[in-house]
């Protein structure tokens, strides 16, 4: 079946069987191999998009439900060569270790942030409860999203 | 002297992780790839009557299907195992089963087809007849009479025996001292759930009879000798292994896989490039486990506090198969560790390792020095509770004294330096431990369940002296290797045998490496994870990275500064020892005569055009070594946590947690708080929420991340980390470790902090997992029926 | 992991759904969030789906004087953030799985499958809900004390789809709650109860309560609600009332590898006492 599907702002057509799911269709179809996959249950949010302005796991997504829809991926959070306020405030602060969670794990937050410029500490760790990290303890990738909300203009 | 060590550079690695451009094996693609799966058994024991794959190679899309008998037509080795205690009984395992299934999840067949789909549709109509026979998953069970045999050959399922410690003197100490107090627990299975599952791709050169494969490997080098050698037999000078990222290991990316087999061996078969990538589910049936004993313990002490002695049986399960260095886990890993912080007079220890129909068991985070802390910080709590002391003051009581280092145990161990009663104190002063205290009585006086839990542990890192390593059953050596080129134009690629999958290492090691050249790090490349560039190493395991590798980077660094000095005496026409060298500008001149100077760029420049060298120096500027420590390092913790318990549900919330560990120096004090509050998380998902359940008949019940509870974000509150340092003094860096320190001493901590929350209701010990209903029951007085 | 294969067919209307999946034999696919895991676990494989996604006008939340609609198609992430329903739905709307998957899941979704530990089933039955069936011939509303049969089971026929559930709006006297204890992997309700509590004067003059997770699907707590109204709502009492639960969850409770039947039985009063005291306070 024909898709169309638009991701980091540019237009892709593929003829896909209806079984793809979003995450082979942006790692295999397109090769943007930045979201990565953890599991098979829809729990550790790894392979964390933004689909029509809204975070979705892509592993749960099939290609043709995305069809017609603007996707991004980690590849196109940063702009005009400048990384995303919260691309930086990870590297600034040390939320990422093994880096196998990171793409899905500032997907998610750009959104937390977004729909919450005011987020406190509390409602970051119960936002995360899709993201499973086993390396950092979650202590310095909460640090990241706080840094990367202020950067993002929220907070105080 | 040092300008960049200790001090918090950010991650030069991050940069491509955060636009998601990390180079992990399943983002590998190669023109005309295959596609591999595995059909696995979905019995935990049965015979395998026949396989039938007929309508498998039909479907459209299949290449291939092999089942064990191809591998082993084609002289596959069965999987060595790399630690030999004596009398070790080596169960026999092939890449593929044949005959019998061991472990659900056992290989029997594997299918290559055009796409990852038609793969996972194949595997569906391959026809397996078994008839499933008896199973036994329990560590004690197995070894029990009539238990069903996991391999016909080993006797009651029995594949090692082993002792260490002054037994004589610890039976003594039992009939001798005031007290004896006596202890059964469990230490559940664990799997460790590296976010990124395993991943192999293998492409063979048939011309030149080179084959190459990327994996998802804590320790490239070493899967290659161990291939070469024993499985797949491609000679190793024709191997090259390649671990590009990883996404974390946790000891689970350590030992030799048999989809390291089966990628290459097919690929070279059907001589087309064979990607292969785990699903979460099928990495909880194939991937190593961890953990898992059952043992009984006893400490003896007497009035005044004092430990006398404590002795330890352990049923340790190894699984259906011998993993790489299972055997060590159990063992010298272990038992060696069980005196602790302590002055303990007598220590014995006994492990009897085990073989079930369950998944092999190998290191995890820590690997056999969370077990021994863990029982020894329980002991610790009942021994002060049954003296009514108080934990701190018992275990600074018993602490070994700051001027007795290095410090002989009685098992085995020689402690390498620590201020043990420093970092108690500390650690009190940092949790404000008397306020706590208050806090915890107020809590309780309003009717909260609410406990502080206290532990100090230790940590035998850095493995290891070879020789010693040998002795104890290691089939390798230890040591580790580093090479440090110096480009003509002053720029510097180092070569480390140590491999990084999170650590930071990329940074870190260049950190050492600019101290030592005084060239900035900016300059200055980390390559690890490819044998064709890596000459040789060991890999990341044990805590061992800073200490070993970072060491031998700071030798082969050094033998260059030296060449430099030399060749700018040469140049300058002055005596080498009249050579000053500048670490933090790489600058050389005569002492006195600041204006007769060179720098280490411009040597290394002189080096390479070879024009003016002294007699008999080689042109050129590149320097290897391999460093074989001296002694273990000795990483040490006290952590301190206070916990709530929901009196109606039983559920844990901690509400404060702070640590305070001694690593030896700090490389990255950024770095190391983070492997430290990682850590620490890990050790939490164990005391609380983390457990491996099989049912009798070896099915795996928490085989899914929606069974298997990791820990999440909101599981947490934010620690407190700080430190103390006494620097190791037998390595050039003064590193003791730290990735293991925080899993080690969290578990206990937690345990022993929801012991003391239930301590008023005269419960004294639950085994962990500390179970919403685990701990609801016992509250109820009620036995727990399952969990 | 992979789906198996199916047919897809996209339908643009109610009718076109209802067409496509007769004459393909198919399954409708909404979000897709609790179908899809299944089928990449291959513990379905349906052949064909009928994707009724793009059916804008199940979407959305419509007042309607004294109730409101809930399109099958809306998200919960819609519910979680929608302040016209009864504060206990996006109380546990907030709960579902985790942002991600709010963003995705629908309401519809998650009632058809009706998996005895999700959390709307729960609480569409405490608050008296009815849902919006249509077939070919024709439409049928069905109370949620009877829409809920069985482990993954419903009166749903397979001719039939889920078009919308209708709530009572927000009335003045009148709190409702949801409170869940979650399995600490996945997440969902080991066991979760929700209440619908009117207060006069103190006291509670009518109490409708659900209890969900613990049995093969969810159930109203008939003997808690008798034992609620009339009564003063102190914490006593709504404990009192609470335990009540015990006599009526017979010989179904289930138990895992979390939580035994004894400890979801001795959940199920806790569960509920919660969700009857927030109830209460937000009378």
């Amino acid at each position: 079946m024909k898709v169309s599907i638009t991701v980091n702002g540019k237009a892709y057509t593929k003829d896909v069987e209806p079984r793809t799911l979003l995450t082979d269709f942006v790692r295999e179809h397109i090769g943007l191999t930045g979201t990565n996959i953890g599991c098979d249950t829809s729990q550790c949010g790894a392979c964390t998009v933004h689909m029509d302005g809204m975070a979705v796991k892509a592993c749960t997504v099939l290609a043709v439900q995305a069809d017609g829809s603007d996707v991004t991926t980690i590849e196109g959070l940063a702009s005009g060569g400048e990384l995303h306020p919260m691309q930086n405030a990870f590297w600034n602060e040390h939320g990422l270790q093994c880096g196998y969670c990171t793409p899905g794990m500032i997907m998610s937050s750009v959104k937390l942030v977004e729909n919450n410029p005011d987020i406190t500490e509390d409602e970051i760790r119960h936002g995360l409860e899709g993201n499973i990290c086993r390396c950092t303890g979650y202590q310095n990738i909460i640090r990241s999203i706080q840094a990367g909300a202020a950067a993002m203009g929220g907070g105080d | 002297m040092s300008k960049y060590v200790g001090q918090s550079l950010k991650r030069v690695e991050d940069p491509r992780f955060i636009q998601g451009k990390g180079k992990y094996v399943a983002n590998l693609s190669l023109p005309g790839m295959g596609y591999m799966a595995i059909k696995r058994s979905p019995y935990a024991h049965a015979t395998i009557n026949s396989i039938d794959a007929s309508e498998a190679l039909a479907l459209d899309g299949v290449i291939a299907v092999f089942t064990g008998e191809d591998l082993l037509a084609d002289g596959i080795g069965p999987l060595p195992c790399g630690w030999q205690v004596p009398d070790l009984k080596i169960p026999v395992q092939n890449a593929i089963a044949t005959e019998k299934v061991r472990h659900v999840g056992d290989r029997v067949a594997v299918v290559v087809a055009e796409s990852p789909y038609i793969a996972a549709d194949a595997l569906d109509l391959i026809d397996v007849d078994y008839d499933p026979l008896p199973a036994v998953t329990d560590a004690k069970a197995a070894a029990q009479d009539g238990a069903p045999l996991v391999h016909d050959e080993i006797e009651n399922n029995v594949s090692y025996v082993w002792e260490l410690g002054t037994k004589d003197e610890y039976e003594a100490a039992l009939n001798d001292s005031d007290h004896v107090i006596e202890l059964d627990l469990i230490n559940q299975r664990l799997i460790a759930t590296a976010m990124e599952p395993r991943a192999c791709v293998a492409q063979w050169n048939s011309f030149t009879e080179d084959m190459t494969l990327w994996t998802t490997s804590q320790n490239p080098n070493l899967i290659r000798v161990v291939m070469s050698a024993f499985t797949l037999q491609v000679p190793e000078h024709k191997l090259r292994v390649i671990s590009p990222d990883v996404g974390g290991g946790f000891g689970s990316k350590l030992p030799h896989y048999p989809e390291e087999i089966l990628v290459p061996w097919a690929a070279r078969k059907l001589d087309m490039p064979i990607k292969w990538v785990s699903t979460r589910s099928e990495a909880a049936v194939s991937d190593t486990q961890g953990r898992d004993h059952v043992t009984t313990a006893k400490m003896a002490f007497n009035n005044d506090g004092k430990i006398t002695g404590i002795g330890v049986e352990t049923w340790a399960n190894n699984g259906a198969y011998l993993s790489l260095v299972a055997p060590l886990i159990p063992t010298a890993f272990y038992i060696t560790l069980l005196s602790g912080l302590y002055k303990v007079p007598a220590v014995y220890g006994k492990a009897i390792g085990t073989l079930s129909h369950t998944v092999w068991v190998d290191a995890y985070r820590g690997a056999g020095r969370p077990e021994a802390s863990y029982l020894l910080e329980r002991l610790v709590m009942m021994a002060a509770q049954k003296l009514g002391m108080d934990g701190m003051e018992f275990r600074r009581l018993n602490a070994i004294p700051a001027d007795e280092f290095p410090y002989q145990t009685p098992v085995a161990l020689s402690y390498d330096s620590g201020n043990y009663a420093g970092l108690f104190d500390k650690a009190e002063e940092l949790a404000g431990y008397a306020d706590l205290l208050q806090e915890r009585d107020a809590a309780r006086a309003e009717g909260r369940v609410v406990g502080i839990g206290i532990a100090g542990c230790i940590e035998a890192s850095g493995p290891a002296p070879s020789a010693v390593a040998g002795a104890l059953g290691g089939v390798t050596g230890f040591w580790e290797a580093g090479t440090i080129r110096l480009h003509p134009t002053g720029k510097v690629t180092v070569l480390t045998g140590s491999h990084t999958h999170g650590q930071g290492h990329e940074t870190t090691f260049a950190q050492i490496v600019a101290d030592e050249l005084g060239i900035p790090p900016e300059d200055i490349d980390i390559v690890h994870g490819d044998t064709a560039v890596i000459t040789n190493g060991m890999g990341t395991y044990g805590s061992r990275s800073a200490s070993v590798g970072g060491s031998a980077l700071v030798v082969a660094a050094r033998k260059v500064r030296d060449k430099a000095i030399k060749l700018a005496a040469h140049q300058l026409e002055a005596a080498e020892e009249d050579m000053v060298f500048n670490q933090e500008t790489g600058d050389i001149y005569v002492n006195g005569a600041p204006d007769r100077a060179t720098s280490i760029g411009a040597m290394a420049f002189a080096a390479y055009t070879a024009h003016n060298l002294p007699e008999g120096m080689e042109p050129g500027m590149e320097e290897d070594a391999y460093y074989d420590p001296a002694n273990f390092t000795y990483p040490n913790s006290a952590h301190i946590a206070m916990v709530e318990v929901d009196k109606d549900t039983g559920e844990t919330k901690i509400l404060k947690y702070i640590a305070v560990d001694d690593v030896g120096n700090v490389i990255n004090p950024m770095i190391v708080e983070a492997q430290i509050s990682g850590g620490i998380a890990q050790g939490v998902g164990q005391a609380l929420w983390e457990n491996t359940v099989y049912d009798a008949d070896g099915q795996l019940l928490s085989g899914t991340l929606l069974d298997y509870a990791v820990p999440r974000a909101d599981g947490f509150p934010d620690f407190k980390i700080d430190r103390t340092i006494t620097p190791s003094p037998h390595n050039p860096l003064g590193v003791k470790g730290v990735g293991e320190m925080g899993t080690i001493a969290s578990t206990p901590t937690i345990a022993n902090a929801v012991m003391d929350a239930l301590e008023p209701m005269g419960i004294s010990h639950l085994d962990i997992p500390l179970t919403a209903q685990k701990l609801h029951g016992a509250m109820q007085g009620t036995a727990v029926s399952a969990d | 992991m992979y789906p198996p294969k199916f047919d897809y067919h996209r339908a643009g209307s109610v009718e076109e759904a209802l067409a496509m999946r007769k004459e393909h034999d198919g399954k409708f696919l909404a979000g897709g969030h609790s179908l899809i895991p299944v089928m990449k676990l291959r513990l379905a494989d349906p052949g064909c789906l009928v994707d009724i996604s793009r059916i804008d006008n199940l979407k959305g939340i419509c007042p309607d004087g004294d109730t409101v609609k809930i399109g099958a198609l809306t998200t919960h992430a819609m519910v979680a953030s929608s302040g016209e329903v009864p504060e206990a739905l996006p109380e546990a709307a907030k709960m579902i799985g985790d942002p991600m998957v709010r963003n995705r899941g629908t309401v519809g979704g998650n009632v058809a499958h009706a998996d005895p530990a999700s959390d709307l089933p729960t609480v569409l039955t405490a608050l008296g809900a009815s849902m919006q069936i249509t077939g070919e011939d024709g439409s049928r509303s069905v109370g949620a004390d009877d829409f809920f049969t069985d482990l993954f089971e419903t009166v749903l026929g397979e001719d039939e789809l889920l078009t919308g559930v209708t709530v009572p709006a927000k009335t003045a006297g009148t709190g409702t709650a949801y409170a869940k204890l979650p399995n600490p992997a996945s997440r969902y309700a080991i066991v979760g109860a929700a209440a619908s509590i009117s207060v006069a004067d103190g006291k509670c003059t009518a109490a409708s309560v659900a209890i969900g997770g613990l049995l093969p699907a969810t159930t109203r707590a008939n003997a808690v609600e008798a034992a609620l109204v009339g009564q003063e709502m102190t914490d006593a009492n709504i404990k009192a009332a609470a335990a009540a639960i015990a006599d009526s969850l017979g010989d179904d409770v289930m138990g895992d590898i979390h939580a035994s039947a004894d400890y979801r039985k001795a959940m199920a009063p806790v569960m509920i006492a919660r969700a009857v005291k927030t109830a209460v306070g937000r009378a």
